[in-house]
């Protein structure tokens, strides 16, 4: 102890605490602040870089998500859309169908209707013909058979031989 | 000596336990210190004891003084020296350094008169002589009374000298100042990515501030202690590790120096303090216990609590002192062996053995930075704590 005692110097211990002193002053300034704030800041950014990226990845997973989701909707629209056009396709041929039969049907009535007046009138038309040709020949039939007296009386004869039959 | 009897008394017992620890570490650790200065003491002894032949004793006695001679500062910065062999006499190679004295004025001049102790320098009508590495005031013709244990009992004047430790703490600061200002430079150049040597010193800085600051003062007052704390730290670590080069200054082994940063702790742990920390020494069982009951208990625990604030501190000293300079007592004493041993296995061997204890003492030298730092760490945390923070870091403990 008495050693220790002995061997403590002031002076060694006054330039001790003033270059102590003046180090932890100008290192505290110069170098531990900047080195600090930079170690921090730096800290701080990969920090904050890292959470952004972290954001980022459950964007884009929100993104897929919504992707994802759109492309199901649009499938799904697609499929209604050809669903309806089948629809649409079908009813269009039906009624197209329909359509033609009835103006088929119309068509056929009207041609049935027009052979049958025109049978009509035919028909009448050759009725008169015939009227009058029937006509004519029992005009001429009657001028020949009038023209001799026997003729005429053999007619009478005949006639009233019919008319006793019946 | 501790009456836990309720919940709020266990917390306390808790804090109280774990500062006792604390307390129980340091005097131990300070035992020991002291036991190693004992022998080392011890060692020089016996090697004084056992004389040996007539011719080894003057080589011991040489390689003993050289070794004292180095443990101590010095008025010049000596590189090496040689004795001529025919003259007797001693060749120094180095350069002076400057003397400043104050003795009823201020004395200065460069070391380079004292001659290496060989001669008394005169400065405005004074007369000085070194010896052991010390001035003494003596008059025209250099005579040095001694007392009867063989001490000089002539006038030591007030020594401001610019020594060889003074030079070494100055070349340690600048290094420093250079090494970690241009780290930061280095930073603001790179944006925030250090290069070439900051890449060995970050991590140790981070070291220090997350594991050391932070783990030991909290994540709230850190700030405050971390410059002293870097600093500290480098400044110890730099020192020891110049101590192990062939400069062989032994500057954190000088008791002065440790003594100079044990102070500075003292003081910023006293000037830092908080009422809670205040408190806890004068009123250590808090308020869960009656006055009557405390003021028994106190007549022991509070002279304890306050010679505990001076312990911490001489602790961190002697620990530091102790360990450096046993590290170059041991280095040198087996250096020394190589010179006595004088033969083919001799000399292999107190190589081999020096070789191996550098080693350690490589370890040793970032140790003991790391123990200073480490404690004085932990003591700037029970000053700064406050009782909220206390309780609430205790509820952590104890619901984990």
């Amino acid at each position: 102890m008495e050693k220790l005692i002995n061997d403590f110097s002031f002076g060694l211990f006054f330039w001790q605490i003033i270059i102590f002193v003046l180090l932890l002053l100008l290192l505290r300034k110069f170098a531990w602040k900047p080195i600090l704030n930079a170690v921090n800041d730096r800290e701080e950014g990969i920090k904050t870089a890292l959470d952004s990226a972290e954001k980022a990845k459950l964007e884009m997973q929100n993104l897929q998500a919504d992707n994802e989701k759109l492309l199901q909707e649009a499938r799904a629209e697609r499929e209604m859309m050809m669903k309806e056009a089948r629809e649409i396709k079908a009813k269009m041929i039906a009624d197209a169908k329909e359509d033609a039969k009835t103006e088929a049907d119309k068509m056929v009535a009207q041609a049935q209707a027009a052979i049958e007046s025109e049978k009509k009138s035919a028909i009448a038309e050759l009725k008169q013909q015939v009227a009058s040709l029937s006509l004519e020949i029992a005009e001429k039939v009657v001028k020949h058979e009038l023209s001799d007296k026997d003729k005429q009386l053999k007619l009478v004869e005949e006639m009233l031989g019919d008319a006793k039959l019946n | 000596m501790y009456f836990c009897t309720d919940f709020k008394d266990t917390v306390i017992c808790s804090k109280m336990q774990r500062k006792t620890l604390v307390r129980i570490l340091s005097v131990l650790l300070f035992i020991v210190s002291f036991s190693g200065i004992a022998q080392e003491e011890h060692a020089m002894e016996v090697k004084e004891i056992a004389p040996g032949e007539a011719g080894s004793k003057t080589k011991k006695e040489e390689i003993k003084e050289f070794i004292n001679h180095h443990l101590m500062d010095s008025h010049d910065f000596n590189l090496f020296g040689s004795t001529d062999e025919e003259t007797g006499k001693t060749h120094h190679y180095g350069f002076p350094l400057p003397v400043i004295l104050w003795d009823g004025g201020l004395h200065t001049f460069m070391s380079s008169k004292f001659h290496h102790g060989e001669s008394v320098a005169e400065s405005n009508g004074n007369y000085y002589k070194l010896y052991h590495s010390k001035i003494y005031k003596t008059d025209a013709e250099g005579t040095i009374n001694y007392d009867e244990k063989h001490h000089p009992t002539n006038v030591r004047p007030l020594d401001f000298s610019i020594t060889k430790s003074v030079v070494m703490m100055l070349v340690v600061g600048l290094m420093l100042i250079w090494l970690f200002s241009s780290l930061a430079k280095s930073y603001a150049k790179n944006g925030s990515i250090p290069r070439g040597i900051g890449r060995l010193f970050e991590p140790i800085v981070l070291y220090i501030r997350d594991d050391i600051a932070i783990a030991n003062i909290g994540e709230n007052k850190y700030k405050k202690y971390l410059p002293f704390l870097l600093t500290t730290f480098f400044f110890i670590w730099f020192l020891n590790m110049f101590g192990l080069t062939p400069l062989g200054v032994n500057v954190t082994g000088n008791i002065a120096v440790t003594t100079g940063l044990a102070v500075i702790v003292f003081l910023i742990t006293t000037f830092t303090g908080t009422k809670d920390y205040w408190k806890h020494i004068f009123d250590p069982l808090g308020d869960g216990m009656p006055w009557a009951g405390k003021i028994f208990i106190y007549i022991i625990l509070v002279p304890i609590e306050i010679l505990g604030l001076f312990i911490k501190p001489f602790a961190l000293l002697i620990r530091l002192y102790a360990n450096m300079t046993a590290g170059h007592v041991v280095l040198m004493s087996l250096i020394g062996l190589i010179f006595i041993f004088k033969s083919w296995i001799g000399g292999p061997l107190s190589f081999g053995l020096s070789f191996a204890i550098s080693l350690i003492e490589l370890l040793v030298a970032l140790l003991q930075a790391y123990i200073f730092t480490m404690l004085a760490a932990l003591y700037f945390g029970f000053a700064s704590e406050t009782h909220a923070e206390h309780e609430a870091h205790e509820g952590e403990v104890q619901h984990l």
